[in-house]
């Protein structure tokens, strides 16, 4: 694979966004069937430009608009914002209080510089195989709730370039949820509590709700190969006084230091840790095992309906790897360091171009044809493919609505 | 609605027809009546509902509510008032109807400030949780279905298929095979999933009955503030008949306790026991009046009837009243026959015994607040609501509070929202009558509220007053000092 780099990104742009960004399937997704008059039309975007500068209020008429728009604007970096009450791009015209955001899809953020305390691998910006687990549970976790709990039926989930995951709940009602429930379900799924200044952040009371209870299970899946062997949380007495920080009870806390001495590895040390701590009837080795592995979300993230949040198939300019959706059918699979780079898919594009040429095939630049299947032939068509399964969800859904709607109508 | 002549026009129902138009014996309030009702009905259910919601108010802050003696005494009130509460009574039709009715009618006269929705959406919504509390389990579904609520009990086959799940998320113990369980959709009970006191599943928070009842007072309460809101647009074709405008503004002022008029106090004051009396019964805001008048000789208008009232209430006759503001005026250079030509008439007037011979009561707390806030060169108004909260709290020191004895409070016993019952508790206390009550907790009073200011001694206004007075008795002395200056 080409390495990225960010000097080249004005070129490589420029080529992303004339021969590689999906913008049919963009489209398809933004404008929600055309069910909605407008709905397309009154979604901001925002893009950053070269040298930092911002630009808010972005709206496109339709499609070509949007594509003719990024072609020109070459944008470094996407975000997709709210569908409000009027053109974003001519809010200065409207009445003083009339301009509202009223619509946007639920949004998630993962990051894993929130899990640094937690951590022993790598810390801020930098993640590695180790440490992804950590966005593994938290995908598996999340998603289970937000589907089995909630209802929710169309959640699109995003690698976002770096070092975390997004998620995009796109459910017709829920795109209409007020601020209020959005911050109610965010609070629902939240266990870890606590800043830099709380040691103990997660405490569990005498009963457990069924989502604590269903998130431990899906964590006890990966916990040994994760925490045990990968982080190894209990190799020396340094990573291990920072887990028993967690034990408020002095006897036990004295007890498994003692033990811990005695032990050989962290698995031999946490099959202690699991007998003393139920012989006193504590939720310890739970309260524990969702310190070190339970997501870790950002409520500002989630409750605002005109926040701003990046857009799938953006690229990050730090990385250069594009923010791809990632394949629920195969999370643990799922290898953010093989994901393609803005590099690597022009080189692709490259190479494919120069075989046509050698071979006399393909057809001139101009045709659109042409130009909506480059992508299909670069590592970047089987994260189109997820996403287009995605779409074809959201397509059925609203089949299914509009039939039942216009049965309704035919009983009267 | 309708609004008849004088006729009275019943509509005319039979017995299961009459059922069906009230179901039960609580309601949303979802659909306004459309009978015709005559002016007299109209104001008379008016006045009791009021009346009834005044009741709601006081107990709620005398009693805790819920308990036994709360409900008691809610249970007797709304009887006395001839309102619904209870199923399976004898003819609930007229009860129900009542109560239907004058819901409404107080809709139009508490839409229109925030202050006085809010204030009726908290007592409507304690109105309401007290009825849903002793509904039978049994009724409970029916009321909810008809009021459009989509929560649907499960069947005992759904609840043992998620016992587990139910129990493990509900606070406290919970014997399901007893308890219906709703079915209710997530976004209703934000209150619940939030805190994962609920057990969610597919988009549905599984609710045991002990938990429905918030979610019923969230949703009429949401529907209520929506409904008045949309009330207040409809009013000015509402206020500008003739017929309703003068009730729904004394509905809206109206303090329909005692009004202290002056009956059975009459003639019971000298004219110089005033001054010592200011100094020791008088609250706040007739104390400032008072002293402003013997420092300027002369009141404006808006001071003129909150003082006159007063004192006419605490028992000041008519030629007292004459003699003492003639008096005062004339100290100001007026000259006497200016003041007979101008201003005995208003005196005489407020007494009942001009005009149309109203004979006026004294205005109450929340009169006083809500209507004709002081402008420039005026001194009436209520001090904890009118008053920069610096110069508040200065002239509370300067009538010799100190800074603890405002914080340390002594419970008076009442909820205070009239200056002429501030004057009566204050002289039964001083005179050794009965001891106040003491309250395990603090009475509150929606007013005063000190709407711009804000000190958060000043919100403790019973409480001030009452340590107002107590520290009174001991620095009498003081006090008559700076009176005379």
């Amino acid at each position: 694979m080409e390495s990225f780099d960010p000097a080249e990104l004005p070129e490589l742009l420029k080529l992303y966004y004339r021969r590689l960004f999906p913008y049919a399937q963009y489209y398809r997704w933004l404008n929600y069937g055309g069910v909605v008059k407008n709905y397309f039309q009154h979604r901001e975007f925002s893009f950053t430009l070269k040298d930092d500068i911002y630009v808010r209020y972005q709206s496109f008429n339709n499609q070509n608009e949007l594509e003719k728009e990024m072609q020109k604007m070459n944008p470094y970096k996407i975000d997709i914002g709210a569908v409000y009450s009027h053109r974003p791009n001519q809010h200065n015209t409207v009445k003083l209080g009339a301009f509202q955001a009223q619509e946007k899809e639920l949004v998630f953020d993962i990051d894993m510089t929130d899990y640094d305390d937690v951590r022993r691998c790598c810390s801020s910006a930098d993640i590695c195989s180790k440490c992804w687990t950590l966005m593994t549970m938290a995908i598996r976790i999340i998603d289970r709730a937000l589907k089995e709990d909630f209802g929710f039926k169309h959640r699109l989930w995003v690698y976002s370039g770096r070092r975390g995951v997004h998620c995009w709940v796109c459910d017709e009602s829920v795109r209409k949820l007020s601020s209020a429930v959005r911050s109610g379900i965010v609070e629902y799924l939240s266990v870890v509590k606590g800043g830099q200044d709380v040691k103990k952040k997660v405490h569990l009371s005498e009963k457990i709700h069924p989502f604590v209870r269903k998130s431990i299970n899906i964590i006890k899946k990966y916990f040994e190969e994760y925490a045990l062997v990968d982080q190894n949380i209990l190799e020396n007495k340094e990573s291990w006084d920072k887990v028993l920080a967690l034990v408020p009870e002095k006897s036990i806390h004295d007890e498994l230091q003692k033990e811990f001495q005695k032990s050989h590895s962290s698995l031999q040390r946490w099959e202690q840790l699991k007998k003393i701590g139920s012989n006193c009837g504590l939720w310890l080795e739970w309260e524990i095992m969702l310190q070190y592995c339970f997501p870790r979300l950002d409520i500002n993230v989630s409750k605002g309906i005109n926040h701003l949040l990046k857009s799938p198939f953006s690229v990050h300019p730090k990385t250069g790897r594009i923010s791809v959706p990632i394949d629920l059918q195969n999370v643990d699979q799922f290898d953010p360091f093989t994901v393609p780079t803005i590099s690597a898919i022009c080189h692709e594009l490259d190479v494919i171009s120069t075989n046509e040429k050698e071979k006399g095939e393909g057809e001139t630049e101009s045709d659109t044809k042409h130009r909506t299947r480059n992508y299909k032939k670069t590592s970047l068509a089987p994260y189109v493919k997820v996403f287009e399964q995605f779409l074809e969800n959201l397509d059925k859904s609203r089949k299914g609505e509009l039939l039942k709607k216009s049965d309704l109508q035919r009983d009267f | 609605m309708q609004f008849s002549g004088n006729k009275r026009r019943k509509l005319k129902l039979a017995g299961d027809q009459k059922n069906a138009c009230y179901p039960h014996s609580l309601q949303f309030y979802l659909q306004p009546p459309s009978e015709n009702v005559s002016l007299i009905e109209f104001e008379n259910m008016a006045v009791d509902r009021l009346k009834l919601l005044k009741v709601v108010e006081n107990l709620g802050v005398s009693y805790v509510k819920g308990t036994e003696q709360y409900q008691n005494k809610l249970e007797s009130e709304i009887r006395k008032l001839k309102f619904s509460y209870r199923e399976n009574l004898e003819d609930e039709y007229e009860p129900r109807r009542k109560d239907h009715i004058s819901h409404f009618i107080l809709r139009l006269a508490y839409c229109q400030s925030e202050d006085l929705r809010r204030w009726f959406i908290q007592q409507e919504m304690d109105l309401l949780r007290f009825r849903f509390s002793i509904l039978p389990k049994d009724k409970i579904q029916s009321f909810l279905k008809d009021s459009h609520l989509q929560f649907e009990a499960i069947s005992d086959a759904e609840k043992t298929h998620r016992d587990q799940d139910i129990i493990a998320s509900s606070s406290g113990g919970i014997k399901l095979d007893l308890e219906s369980v709703y079915k209710v959709p997530f976004a209703d009970a934000l209150d619940l999933f939030r805190g994962r006191k609920v057990y969610l599943e597919d988009g549905f928070a599984y609710v045991p009955s002990k938990d429905i009842v918030a979610i019923v007072l969230n949703e009429f309460r949401a529907k209520l503030s929506k409904a008045l809101a949309l009330t207040t647009r409809s009013l000015p074709t509402v206020q500008s008949d003739e017929r309703l405008q003068p009730l729904l503004n004394h509905l809206s002022h109206s303090y329909t306790g005692q009004d202290y008029s002056a009956q059975g106090n009459s003639g019971k004051i000298s004219l110089d026991q005033i001054d010592s009396l200011a100094a020791k019964s008088f609250p706040p805001c007739m104390r400032h009046l008072h002293r402003v008048l013997r420092e300027n000789h002369h009141l404006r208008h808006g001071g003129r009837m909150q003082y006159g009232l007063f004192l006419k209430g605490i028992g000041l006759t008519l030629e007292q009243a004459l003699h003492f503001w003639k008096q005062e005026f004339v100290k100001g250079k007026m000259d006497p026959d200016k003041f007979d030509k101008g201003y005995s008439y208003n005196i005489r007037h407020s007494y009942g015994k001009e005009g149309k011979r109203t004979d006026y009561t004294p205005f109450s707390c929340m009169r006083i607040i809500l209507t004709n806030p002081p402008g420039q060169g005026d001194y009436h108004g209520c001090p904890f609501r009118h008053s920069d909260p610096e110069l508040l709290k200065q002239k509370l020191q300067s009538y010799k509070i100190s800074p603890a004895g405002i914080s340390e409070v002594e419970d008076c016993g009442f909820s205070l929202n009239h200056p002429n019952q501030f004057f009566f508790e204050s002289q039964r206390m001083l005179t050794g009558g009965k001891d106040p009550k003491k309250e395990p907790s603090l009475p509150e009073t929606p007013q005063p509220r000190p709407g711009a200011a804000g000190t958060p001694k000043a919100r403790d206004a019973p409480s001030t007053l009452a340590a107002l007075n107590s520290s009174m008795e001991v620095d009498l002395e003081g006090l008559e000092a700076y009176f005379s200056s």
